[in-house]
Protein backbone atom coordinates (compact mmCIF):
# COMPACT_ATOMS: atom_id res chain seq x y z
CA UNK A 1 0.00 0.00 0.00
CA UNK A 2 2.87 2.37 0.81
CA UNK A 3 4.34 2.23 -2.67
CA UNK A 4 0.91 2.54 -4.29
CA UNK A 5 0.46 5.73 -2.30
CA UNK A 6 3.91 6.99 -3.30
CA UNK A 7 3.03 6.52 -6.97
CA UNK A 8 -0.33 8.24 -6.32
CA UNK A 9 1.44 11.22 -4.77
CA UNK A 10 3.88 11.55 -7.67
CA UNK A 11 1.06 11.22 -10.24
CA UNK A 12 -0.94 13.86 -8.35
CA UNK A 13 1.96 16.29 -8.61
CA UNK A 14 2.34 15.66 -12.35
CA UNK A 15 -1.42 15.99 -12.87
CA UNK A 16 -1.46 19.33 -11.05
CA UNK A 17 1.15 20.81 -13.38
CA UNK A 18 -0.40 19.29 -16.53
CA UNK A 19 -3.93 20.43 -15.63
CA UNK A 20 -2.86 24.00 -14.94
CA UNK A 21 -0.93 24.15 -18.22
CA UNK A 22 -3.92 22.80 -20.17
CA UNK A 23 -6.31 25.29 -18.52
CA UNK A 24 -3.91 28.15 -19.19
CA UNK A 25 -3.57 27.09 -22.85
CA UNK A 26 -7.35 26.94 -23.22
CA UNK A 27 -8.31 30.25 -21.62
CA UNK A 28 -5.12 32.28 -22.14
CA UNK A 29 -4.59 34.59 -25.14
CA UNK A 30 -2.20 33.66 -27.95
CA UNK A 31 -0.29 35.98 -30.24
CA UNK A 32 3.09 35.86 -31.96
CA UNK A 33 5.70 38.57 -31.96
CA UNK A 34 9.44 37.94 -32.53
CA UNK A 35 10.33 40.31 -29.67
CA UNK A 36 8.54 38.00 -27.23
CA UNK A 37 11.07 35.25 -27.99
CA UNK A 38 14.00 37.37 -26.82
CA UNK A 39 15.48 36.64 -23.38
CA UNK A 40 14.51 39.22 -20.76
CA UNK A 41 17.93 40.74 -20.08
CA UNK A 42 18.88 44.39 -20.54
CA UNK A 43 16.72 45.80 -23.32
CA UNK A 44 19.46 45.69 -25.96
CA UNK A 45 19.60 42.64 -28.29
CA UNK A 46 21.21 39.60 -26.63
CA UNK A 47 24.66 38.68 -27.80
CA UNK A 48 25.80 35.05 -27.97
CA UNK A 49 24.66 32.04 -25.98
CA UNK A 50 24.26 31.98 -22.21
CA UNK A 51 25.75 28.51 -21.85
CA UNK A 52 29.26 29.71 -21.11
CA UNK A 53 31.97 28.28 -18.83
CA UNK A 54 31.23 29.37 -15.28
CA UNK A 55 33.19 30.13 -12.13
CA UNK A 56 35.38 27.21 -10.93
CA UNK A 57 34.10 27.67 -7.37
CA UNK A 58 30.71 26.12 -8.17
CA UNK A 59 32.45 22.99 -9.49
CA UNK A 60 34.70 22.67 -6.43
CA UNK A 61 31.79 22.88 -4.02
CA UNK A 62 29.81 20.36 -6.06
CA UNK A 63 32.71 17.88 -5.84
CA UNK A 64 33.02 18.46 -2.07
CA UNK A 65 29.25 17.96 -1.72
CA UNK A 66 29.43 14.60 -3.52
CA UNK A 67 32.03 13.33 -1.04
CA UNK A 68 30.42 14.58 2.15
CA UNK A 69 26.84 13.81 1.21
CA UNK A 70 27.64 10.15 0.57
CA UNK A 71 29.44 10.04 3.90
CA UNK A 72 26.37 11.42 5.67
CA UNK A 73 24.24 8.76 3.95
CA UNK A 74 26.41 6.11 5.67
CA UNK A 75 25.56 7.70 9.03
CA UNK A 76 21.81 6.94 8.74
CA UNK A 77 21.92 3.16 9.44
CA UNK A 78 24.35 3.80 12.27
CA UNK A 79 22.01 6.39 13.82
CA UNK A 80 19.15 3.88 14.03
CA UNK A 81 21.09 1.39 16.14
CA UNK A 82 23.04 3.79 18.39
CA UNK A 83 20.78 3.21 21.37
CA UNK A 84 21.17 -0.57 21.26
CA UNK A 85 24.96 -0.42 21.08
CA UNK A 86 25.45 2.24 23.76
CA UNK A 87 28.97 3.54 24.13
CA UNK A 88 30.28 0.96 21.61
CA UNK A 89 28.45 2.92 18.89
CA UNK A 90 30.52 6.00 19.63
CA UNK A 91 33.82 4.11 19.42
CA UNK A 92 32.87 2.34 16.22
CA UNK A 93 31.78 5.52 14.42
CA UNK A 94 34.66 7.58 15.86
CA UNK A 95 37.15 6.47 13.23
CA UNK A 96 34.67 7.16 10.41
CA UNK A 97 33.95 10.67 11.71
CA UNK A 98 37.69 11.25 12.14
CA UNK A 99 38.26 10.50 8.44
CA UNK A 100 35.34 12.78 7.55
CA UNK A 101 36.70 15.67 9.64
CA UNK A 102 40.20 15.03 8.27
CA UNK A 103 38.82 15.35 4.73
CA UNK A 104 37.13 18.63 5.60
CA UNK A 105 40.30 19.93 7.28
CA UNK A 106 42.36 18.98 4.22
CA UNK A 107 39.95 20.80 1.88
CA UNK A 108 40.01 23.80 4.21
CA UNK A 109 43.85 23.83 4.36
CA UNK A 110 44.09 23.54 0.57
CA UNK A 111 41.85 26.59 0.20
CA UNK A 112 38.98 24.74 -1.48
CA UNK A 113 36.49 26.46 0.83
CA UNK A 114 37.59 29.96 -0.24
CA UNK A 115 35.55 31.79 -2.88
CA UNK A 116 38.15 33.45 -5.12
CA UNK B 1 -6.17 11.15 21.70
CA UNK B 2 -8.32 10.78 18.58
CA UNK B 3 -6.86 8.20 16.21
CA UNK B 4 -7.54 9.15 12.59
CA UNK B 5 -6.94 5.57 11.38
CA UNK B 6 -10.52 4.81 12.57
CA UNK B 7 -11.76 6.97 9.69
CA UNK B 8 -9.50 5.37 7.09
CA UNK B 9 -10.40 1.85 8.26
CA UNK B 10 -14.12 2.75 8.16
CA UNK B 11 -13.74 4.06 4.61
CA UNK B 12 -11.87 0.91 3.54
CA UNK B 13 -14.58 -1.30 5.11
CA UNK B 14 -17.28 0.80 3.43
CA UNK B 15 -15.75 0.19 0.01
CA UNK B 16 -14.83 -3.48 0.33
CA UNK B 17 -17.66 -4.83 2.52
CA UNK B 18 -20.69 -2.52 2.37
CA UNK B 19 -20.37 -1.79 -1.34
CA UNK B 20 -18.69 -5.12 -2.12
CA UNK B 21 -16.05 -3.77 -4.49
CA UNK B 22 -13.03 -5.83 -5.50
CA UNK B 23 -9.66 -4.86 -4.04
CA UNK B 24 -8.51 -3.24 -7.31
CA UNK B 25 -11.45 -0.82 -7.46
CA UNK B 26 -11.36 0.00 -3.75
CA UNK B 27 -7.62 0.78 -3.92
CA UNK B 28 -8.19 2.89 -7.03
CA UNK B 29 -10.97 4.90 -5.34
CA UNK B 30 -8.85 5.34 -2.22
CA UNK B 31 -5.92 6.58 -4.29
CA UNK B 32 -8.13 9.11 -6.10
CA UNK B 33 -9.51 10.34 -2.77
CA UNK B 34 -5.96 10.67 -1.40
CA UNK B 35 -4.87 12.62 -4.49
CA UNK B 36 -7.82 15.03 -4.24
CA UNK B 37 -7.14 15.54 -0.52
CA UNK B 38 -3.45 16.26 -1.18
CA UNK B 39 -4.28 18.83 -3.86
CA UNK B 40 -6.90 20.52 -1.65
CA UNK B 41 -4.57 20.75 1.34
CA UNK B 42 -1.72 21.89 -0.90
CA UNK B 43 -3.75 24.69 -2.50
CA UNK B 44 -5.36 25.85 0.75
CA UNK B 45 -2.07 25.98 2.64
CA UNK B 46 -0.36 27.80 -0.25
CA UNK B 47 -3.13 30.44 -0.30
CA UNK B 48 -2.97 30.83 3.48
CA UNK B 49 0.82 31.17 3.41
CA UNK B 50 0.92 33.72 0.58
CA UNK B 51 -1.68 35.85 2.36
CA UNK B 52 0.19 35.47 5.66
CA UNK B 53 3.51 36.44 4.08
CA UNK B 54 2.03 39.62 2.59
CA UNK B 55 0.40 40.66 5.85
CA UNK B 56 3.42 39.74 8.01
CA UNK B 57 5.89 41.61 5.79
CA UNK B 58 3.52 44.58 5.64
CA UNK B 59 3.30 44.81 9.41
CA UNK B 60 7.08 44.46 9.75
CA UNK B 61 7.43 47.45 7.42
CA UNK B 62 4.62 49.49 9.06
CA UNK B 63 2.27 49.07 6.08
CA UNK B 64 -1.19 47.55 5.81
CA UNK B 65 -0.55 45.12 2.96
CA UNK B 66 -3.32 44.19 0.49
CA UNK B 67 -6.59 45.84 1.58
CA UNK B 68 -8.73 46.33 -1.54
CA UNK B 69 -9.91 42.87 -2.69
CA UNK B 70 -12.41 41.73 -0.08
CA UNK B 71 -12.26 42.61 3.63
CA UNK B 72 -8.58 43.04 4.67
CA UNK B 73 -7.64 41.88 1.18
CA UNK B 74 -8.39 38.19 1.84
CA UNK B 75 -9.38 37.58 -1.80
CA UNK B 76 -6.15 39.10 -3.19
CA UNK B 77 -4.48 35.68 -3.58
CA UNK B 78 -7.49 34.25 -5.46
CA UNK B 79 -7.34 37.23 -7.81
CA UNK B 80 -3.63 36.52 -8.38
CA UNK B 81 -4.32 32.87 -9.19
CA UNK B 82 -6.92 33.85 -11.79
CA UNK B 83 -4.53 36.43 -13.23
CA UNK B 84 -1.78 33.82 -13.62
CA UNK B 85 -4.14 31.31 -15.24
CA UNK B 86 -5.27 33.71 -17.99
CA UNK B 87 -1.74 34.80 -18.96
CA UNK B 88 -0.26 33.50 -22.19
CA UNK B 89 2.39 30.78 -21.86
CA UNK B 90 5.35 31.41 -24.16
CA UNK B 91 9.02 30.47 -24.18
CA UNK B 92 12.29 32.00 -25.29
CA UNK B 93 13.01 31.08 -28.91
CA UNK B 94 16.53 29.80 -28.22
CA UNK B 95 15.66 28.01 -24.96
CA UNK B 96 16.34 24.30 -24.42
CA UNK B 97 12.64 23.39 -24.69
CA UNK B 98 12.85 19.94 -23.09
CA UNK B 99 14.66 21.06 -19.93
CA UNK B 100 12.54 24.22 -19.80
CA UNK B 101 9.33 22.18 -19.83
CA UNK B 102 10.25 19.44 -17.35
CA UNK B 103 11.71 21.81 -14.71
CA UNK B 104 8.32 22.84 -13.15
CA UNK B 105 7.32 19.17 -12.94
CA UNK B 106 10.45 18.36 -10.92
CA UNK B 107 9.93 21.28 -8.55
CA UNK B 108 6.29 20.40 -7.91
CA UNK B 109 7.04 16.65 -7.56
CA UNK B 110 9.66 17.43 -4.92
CA UNK B 111 7.41 19.74 -2.96
CA UNK B 112 4.25 17.57 -3.13
CA UNK B 113 6.34 14.47 -2.35
CA UNK B 114 7.85 15.90 0.83
CA UNK B 115 4.52 17.53 1.75
CA UNK B 116 2.77 14.15 1.89
CA UNK B 117 5.22 12.83 4.48
CA UNK B 118 3.94 15.23 7.14
CA UNK B 119 1.90 13.61 9.95
CA UNK B 120 -1.25 15.70 10.47
CA UNK B 121 -2.74 13.78 13.37
CA UNK B 122 -2.41 10.39 15.02
CA UNK B 123 -2.93 7.95 12.14
CA UNK B 124 -3.44 10.75 9.57
CA UNK B 125 -0.31 10.47 7.45
CA UNK B 126 -0.27 9.70 3.74
CA UNK B 127 3.22 8.25 3.33
CA UNK B 128 4.84 6.47 6.26
CA UNK B 129 7.90 4.48 5.22
CA UNK B 130 10.25 2.82 7.67
CA UNK B 131 13.01 4.94 6.07
CA UNK B 132 10.82 8.07 6.19
CA UNK B 133 13.35 10.73 7.17
CA UNK B 134 15.87 9.44 4.65
CA UNK B 135 13.19 9.40 1.96
CA UNK B 136 12.30 13.03 2.74
CA UNK B 137 15.89 14.17 2.11
CA UNK B 138 16.00 12.05 -1.06
CA UNK B 139 12.79 13.52 -2.52
CA UNK B 140 13.55 17.09 -1.48
CA UNK B 141 16.83 16.99 -3.41
CA UNK B 142 14.87 16.58 -6.66
CA UNK B 143 13.89 20.23 -6.18
CA UNK B 144 17.49 21.31 -6.75
CA UNK B 145 17.34 19.72 -10.20
CA UNK B 146 14.17 21.64 -11.00
CA UNK B 147 15.72 24.97 -10.01
CA UNK B 148 18.93 24.27 -11.92
CA UNK B 149 17.24 23.01 -15.10
CA UNK B 150 14.86 26.00 -15.13
CA UNK B 151 17.71 28.49 -15.06
CA UNK B 152 19.93 26.54 -17.44
CA UNK B 153 17.19 25.75 -19.95
CA UNK B 154 16.01 29.37 -20.16
CA UNK B 155 19.12 30.50 -22.09
CA UNK B 156 19.13 33.79 -20.24
CA UNK B 157 22.43 34.95 -18.76
CA UNK B 158 20.91 36.09 -15.48
CA UNK B 159 18.95 32.86 -15.13
CA UNK B 160 22.09 30.78 -15.63
CA UNK B 161 23.89 32.74 -12.90
CA UNK B 162 20.88 32.31 -10.64
CA UNK B 163 20.70 28.58 -11.37
CA UNK B 164 24.38 28.16 -10.47
CA UNK B 165 23.94 30.09 -7.23
CA UNK B 166 20.76 28.25 -6.28
CA UNK B 167 22.23 24.83 -6.99
CA UNK B 168 25.47 25.36 -5.06
CA UNK B 169 23.60 26.86 -2.12
CA UNK B 170 20.92 24.17 -1.94
CA UNK B 171 23.33 21.24 -2.21
CA UNK B 172 25.61 22.78 0.43
CA UNK B 173 22.86 23.29 2.98
CA UNK B 174 21.43 19.84 2.29
CA UNK B 175 24.33 18.40 4.27
CA UNK B 176 23.78 20.16 7.57
CA UNK B 177 20.05 19.52 7.09
CA UNK B 178 20.81 15.79 6.76
CA UNK B 179 23.07 15.84 9.82
CA UNK B 180 20.30 17.54 11.87
CA UNK B 181 17.87 14.79 10.86
CA UNK B 182 20.49 12.14 11.72
CA UNK B 183 20.84 13.67 15.20
CA UNK B 184 17.08 13.30 15.71
CA UNK B 185 17.26 9.68 14.50
CA UNK B 186 20.02 9.06 17.07
CA UNK B 187 17.75 10.22 19.91
CA UNK B 188 14.55 8.51 18.77
CA UNK B 189 16.14 5.35 17.31
CA UNK B 190 13.86 5.16 14.26
CA UNK B 191 13.62 6.72 10.81
CA UNK B 192 9.85 6.28 10.49
CA UNK B 193 8.07 9.64 10.82
CA UNK B 194 5.22 8.25 12.93
CA UNK B 195 7.77 6.42 15.09
CA UNK B 196 9.68 9.67 15.65
CA UNK B 197 6.48 11.36 16.83
CA UNK B 198 5.58 8.41 19.09
CA UNK B 199 9.06 8.53 20.63
CA UNK B 200 8.30 12.07 21.83
CA UNK B 201 5.38 10.93 23.97
CA UNK B 202 7.13 11.65 27.29
CA UNK B 203 8.73 14.92 26.16
CA UNK B 204 9.38 16.73 22.88
CA UNK B 205 12.80 16.10 21.40
CA UNK B 206 14.22 19.50 22.37
CA UNK B 207 13.40 18.71 26.02
CA UNK B 208 14.91 15.21 25.89
CA UNK B 209 18.48 16.21 25.17
CA UNK B 210 20.02 19.67 25.76
CA UNK B 211 22.19 19.56 22.62
CA UNK B 212 19.16 19.06 20.34
CA UNK B 213 18.48 22.80 20.76
CA UNK B 214 21.61 23.57 18.70
CA UNK B 215 20.55 21.04 16.05
CA UNK B 216 17.09 22.67 15.95
CA UNK B 217 18.57 26.14 15.36
CA UNK B 218 20.92 24.82 12.66
CA UNK B 219 17.95 23.05 11.05
CA UNK B 220 16.04 26.34 10.91
CA UNK B 221 19.00 28.15 9.31
CA UNK B 222 19.73 25.49 6.71
CA UNK B 223 16.04 24.84 6.09
CA UNK B 224 15.62 28.52 5.33
CA UNK B 225 18.43 28.25 2.80
CA UNK B 226 16.96 25.05 1.37
CA UNK B 227 13.62 26.81 0.77
CA UNK B 228 15.49 29.64 -1.03
CA UNK B 229 14.19 32.26 1.35
CA UNK B 230 15.14 34.89 3.83
CA UNK B 231 18.72 36.16 3.88
CA UNK B 232 19.58 33.22 1.58
CA UNK B 233 17.43 34.27 -1.41
CA UNK B 234 20.30 35.26 -3.66
CA UNK B 235 19.09 32.86 -6.37
CA UNK B 236 16.04 35.14 -6.64
CA UNK B 237 17.85 38.42 -6.03
CA UNK B 238 15.53 40.62 -8.08
CA UNK B 239 17.75 43.71 -7.78
CA UNK B 240 20.74 41.93 -9.37
CA UNK B 241 19.24 39.19 -11.57
CA UNK B 242 15.87 40.68 -12.73
CA UNK B 243 14.04 37.74 -11.10
CA UNK B 244 16.25 34.66 -11.00
CA UNK B 245 15.88 31.18 -12.43
CA UNK B 246 12.17 31.72 -13.21
CA UNK B 247 12.61 34.96 -15.18
CA UNK B 248 11.61 33.36 -18.48
CA UNK B 249 8.52 31.57 -17.17
CA UNK B 250 5.20 33.25 -17.82
CA UNK B 251 1.77 32.68 -16.29
CA UNK B 252 1.35 29.37 -14.48
CA UNK B 253 4.96 28.35 -15.18
CA UNK B 254 6.02 31.13 -12.84
CA UNK B 255 3.06 30.31 -10.61
CA UNK B 256 4.45 26.86 -9.88
CA UNK B 257 7.76 28.26 -8.67
CA UNK B 258 5.87 30.72 -6.51
CA UNK B 259 3.68 27.89 -5.15
CA UNK B 260 6.63 25.57 -4.55
CA UNK B 261 8.59 28.26 -2.73
CA UNK B 262 5.83 28.78 -0.17
CA UNK B 263 5.08 25.07 0.16
CA UNK B 264 8.77 24.34 0.70
CA UNK B 265 8.68 26.87 3.52
CA UNK B 266 5.72 25.02 5.02
CA UNK B 267 7.35 21.60 4.51
CA UNK B 268 10.55 22.74 6.22
CA UNK B 269 8.52 24.16 9.11
CA UNK B 270 6.40 21.03 9.27
CA UNK B 271 9.44 18.76 9.39
CA UNK B 272 11.03 20.96 12.07
CA UNK B 273 7.77 20.83 14.05
CA UNK B 274 7.50 17.04 13.58
CA UNK B 275 11.06 16.09 14.33
CA UNK B 276 12.04 18.57 17.03
CA UNK B 277 8.76 19.89 18.49
CA UNK B 278 6.75 16.66 18.61
CA UNK B 279 4.44 16.96 15.57
CA UNK B 280 0.86 16.27 16.66
CA UNK B 281 2.04 15.16 20.11
CA UNK B 282 0.57 17.42 22.85
CA UNK B 283 2.81 19.03 25.46
CA UNK B 284 3.49 16.32 28.06
CA UNK B 285 5.35 16.86 31.30
CA UNK B 286 6.26 13.60 33.03
CA UNK B 287 4.72 13.34 36.48
CA UNK B 288 1.87 15.79 35.89
CA UNK B 289 -0.83 13.34 34.76
CA UNK B 290 -3.83 15.67 35.11
CA UNK B 291 -2.02 18.36 33.07
CA UNK B 292 -1.21 15.76 30.38
CA UNK B 293 -4.85 14.65 30.26
CA UNK B 294 -6.02 18.24 29.74
CA UNK B 295 -3.47 18.69 26.96
CA UNK B 296 -4.71 15.47 25.30
CA UNK B 297 -8.14 17.08 24.86
CA UNK B 298 -6.75 19.48 22.24
CA UNK B 299 -6.80 17.64 18.86
CA UNK B 300 -3.47 16.64 17.33
CA UNK B 301 -4.09 18.55 14.12
CA UNK B 302 -4.35 21.79 16.13
CA UNK B 303 -1.00 21.05 17.78
CA UNK B 304 0.59 20.27 14.43
CA UNK B 305 -0.67 23.42 12.71
CA UNK B 306 0.14 25.55 15.74
CA UNK B 307 3.74 24.38 15.81
CA UNK B 308 4.20 24.47 12.02
CA UNK B 309 2.81 28.00 11.68
CA UNK B 310 4.86 29.13 14.66
CA UNK B 311 8.01 28.00 12.82
CA UNK B 312 6.72 29.60 9.58
CA UNK B 313 6.30 32.85 11.46
CA UNK B 314 9.86 32.59 12.87
CA UNK B 315 11.26 32.11 9.36
CA UNK B 316 9.22 35.06 8.02
CA UNK B 317 10.52 37.18 10.88
CA UNK B 318 14.10 36.26 9.90
CA UNK B 319 13.40 36.95 6.23
CA UNK B 320 12.08 40.47 6.78
CA UNK B 321 14.77 41.38 9.33
CA UNK B 322 18.12 40.46 7.80
CA UNK B 323 19.67 41.72 4.53
CA UNK B 324 20.67 39.31 1.79
CA UNK B 325 24.05 37.56 2.10
CA UNK B 326 26.72 37.28 -0.61
CA UNK B 327 27.53 33.91 -2.22
CA UNK B 328 30.95 33.65 -0.52
CA UNK B 329 29.42 34.48 2.87
CA UNK B 330 26.73 31.83 2.39
CA UNK B 331 29.22 29.11 1.49
CA UNK B 332 31.56 30.16 4.31
CA UNK B 333 28.69 29.98 6.82
CA UNK B 334 27.82 26.45 5.74
CA UNK B 335 31.22 24.86 5.19
CA UNK B 336 33.28 26.59 7.88
CA UNK B 337 30.72 27.04 10.64
CA UNK B 338 27.49 25.04 10.39
CA UNK B 339 28.86 21.72 9.14
CA UNK B 340 31.81 21.35 11.59
CA UNK B 341 29.53 22.59 14.39
CA UNK B 342 26.86 20.08 13.42
CA UNK B 343 29.39 17.20 13.39
CA UNK B 344 30.47 18.25 16.90
CA UNK B 345 26.83 18.48 18.05
CA UNK B 346 26.14 15.04 16.60
CA UNK B 347 29.00 13.58 18.67
CA UNK B 348 27.76 15.43 21.78
CA UNK B 349 24.18 14.19 21.31
CA UNK B 350 25.38 10.63 20.82
CA UNK B 351 27.61 10.85 23.90
CA UNK B 352 24.71 12.20 25.95
CA UNK B 353 22.45 9.39 24.70
CA UNK B 354 25.05 6.67 25.26
CA UNK B 355 26.15 7.76 28.71
CA UNK B 356 23.12 9.38 30.39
Amino acid sequence: MNFTLLITVLLTAVTLVLAAYVIAKLIGPRSYNPVKGEPFECGIPTRGSSWLPSHIGYYLFAILFLMFDIETVFLYPWAVVVKQFGSMALVSIGFFLLVLVFGLAYAWRKGALEWK
Amino acid sequence: MFDFSIVTKWFDALLTQTLGLSSFWSILIECVVVGVLILTAYALIAIALIFMERKVCAYFQCRLGPMRVGPWGIFQVFADVVKMLIKEIFTVDKADKLLYCIAPFLVIVASVGTFSFLPWNKGAHILDFNVGVFMITAISSIGVLGVFLAGWGSNNKYSVISAMRGAVMMISYEMSLGLCLISSVVVTGTMQVSGIVEAQNSAWLIFQNPFVWIAFLIFLISGNAEANRGPFDLAEAESELTAGYHTEYSGMGFGFYYLAEYLNLFVISGIAATVFLGGWMPLHISGLDSFNNVMDLIPGVVWFFGKAFFVVWLLMWVKWTYPRLRIDQILKLEWKYLMPLMLLVLVLITTFEALV
